[in-house]
């Protein structure tokens, strides 16, 4: 089960918010085929946002065909995203490459805006959703 | 009023007193539609309370009308919270399922009651403020109401228990279709938990609608100062050579300005800043 945490600063959309998080689990492997999302009930409660923002980015993740509502039962993942669970190699390789950031001098700020500038160099024009 | 209808007021106004007294509320027209949370704002001395309180049928409309759910299904929240101080939350609780027969629950009761830090034989008059605020929402949401009206229902709470119960709310709201109208002049309490807004100032209705339709209505803009026509303009200002505007947009924004989709908080702030007639 995954837990939505939201950021009403941070300038994204609060429904987008709870689409790209459920996709960082399905990529992270966190959610699987057949898993059940939280409850629109459930994800308020722990959040305080309006249950029509969940609805919102349940049908936007239904859309894109990665979760599906079974009727009385629930919202059920259908597919997992990406080639990046929590174990992949390309993980470990990030993470050697942060220890090596960090070693540098560099700090977090620093890491993330030159991942940030590397993404946007190798996905250029792609959607950022 | 439709059934898909909540809250409807037509050419609503209300004076305290004789003629000589100003309009607290005047023409006011609007229909909120069921389901909805609904942030009612607006400054001190809007018309906000008096809202409420004709909203609940506590008050006479001096001219127009306004609908809402029969009594039974309808729950108010007054600002002052009023409860019975000899009580105890226990008995408080017992008088709220008597008083509403075959439609009372217990367990939400309970659920907001519980976590407030008192025990249930706790006498209403030894609570703190944030402590009776609880009370008094279990015994509007233990009644299970269709249109739950909240007078600045948050005001006195810490944050921790502000989150809490908003998610409780929220979460009644998911659950049974609630509509809610609550006041408030904490403005990120209101972002993300509302989709509906109604703005008052001065008696009167200013802005009214869906959150979402309202801010895709409006642009932010900054850049150079230039003709902003045909847009309105909500608000603006400038500094130096540099232009910021609100503004309700007529068709697309094309100018050489960097656009973006304003948050709630600048709506609201724009619209409060030009009603207040006075810069920032």
């Amino acid at each position: 089960m995954v837990e939505y945490r939201i950021d009403r600063r941070s300038g994204v959309a609060t429904y987008l918010q709870i689409v790209q998080q459920t996709k960082q689990a399905l990529r992270m492997g966190l959610l699987e085929p057949g898993d059940r999302l939280p409850t629109a009930r459930e994800v308020v409660e722990a959040t305080a946002i309006n249950p029509n923002t969940v609805l919102k980015a349940y049908r936007e993740l239904e859309r894109e065909g990665l979760v599906e509502a079974r009727r009385g039962l629930g919202t059920f993942v259908r597919a997992t995203l990406g080639t990046g669970p929590a174990d992949s190699p390309l993980r470990g390789e990030l993470a050697d490459w942060a220890r090596r950031a960090r070693a540098a001098g560099l700090d977090r700020e620093d890491v993330a805006a030159l991942f940030t500038s590397v993404l946007k160099e190798h996905f250029e024009g792609e959607d950022d959703r | 009023m439709t059934k898909d209808t909540a809250l409807e007021a037509r050419l609503l106004g209300k004076r305290y007193g004789g003629r000589t007294r100003g309009w607290a509320l005047r023409e006011c027209d609007f229909a909120l539609p069921a389901g909805r949370i609904c942030a009612l704002v607006g400054p001190n001395g809007a018309g906000k309370s008096t809202l409420l309180a004709l909203a609940a049928g506590l008050l006479r409309p001096t001219e127009g009308t306004i609908h809402a759910p029969a009594r039974e299904h309808l729950a108010y929240v007054a600002q002052d919270k009023p409860l019975h101080p000899r009580l105890s939350v226990a008995d408080t609780l017992r008088m709220g399922r008597e008083l509403n027969p075959g439609r009372w629950d217990d367990t939400v009761a309970r659920r907001i009651t519980e976590g407030g830090g008192f025990s249930s034989d706790t006498l209403v008059r030894e609570l703190s403020g944030g402590q009776r605020t609880r009370v008094a929402l279990a015994l509007a949401l233990g009644k299970r109401p269709e249109l739950l009206l909240l007078d600045e229902p948050m005001a006195d709470l810490d944050p921790l228990a502000r989150h809490q119960l908003m998610g409780l709310l929220m979460a009644d709201a998911a659950e049974h279709g609630t509509t809610v109208v609550m006041s408030s002049h904490i403005l990120t309490e209101l972002e993300g938990a509302c989709d509906h807004l109604l703005l008052l100032h001065d008696g009167k209705v200013r802005l009214d609608g869906s959150v979402e339709e309202l801010l895709a209505a409006h642009t932010l803009l900054t850049g150079p100062i230039a003709d902003l026509a045909p847009h309105t303009v909500v608000e603006s200002r400038t500094t130096g050579r540099q232009l910021t505007a609100l503004v309700r947009h007529e068709g697309p924004v094309e100018g050489p300005w960097d656009t973006a989709e304003p948050s709630l908080e600048d709506l609201l702030l724009a619209h409060l800043r030009t009603t207040e007639g006075a810069p920032a």
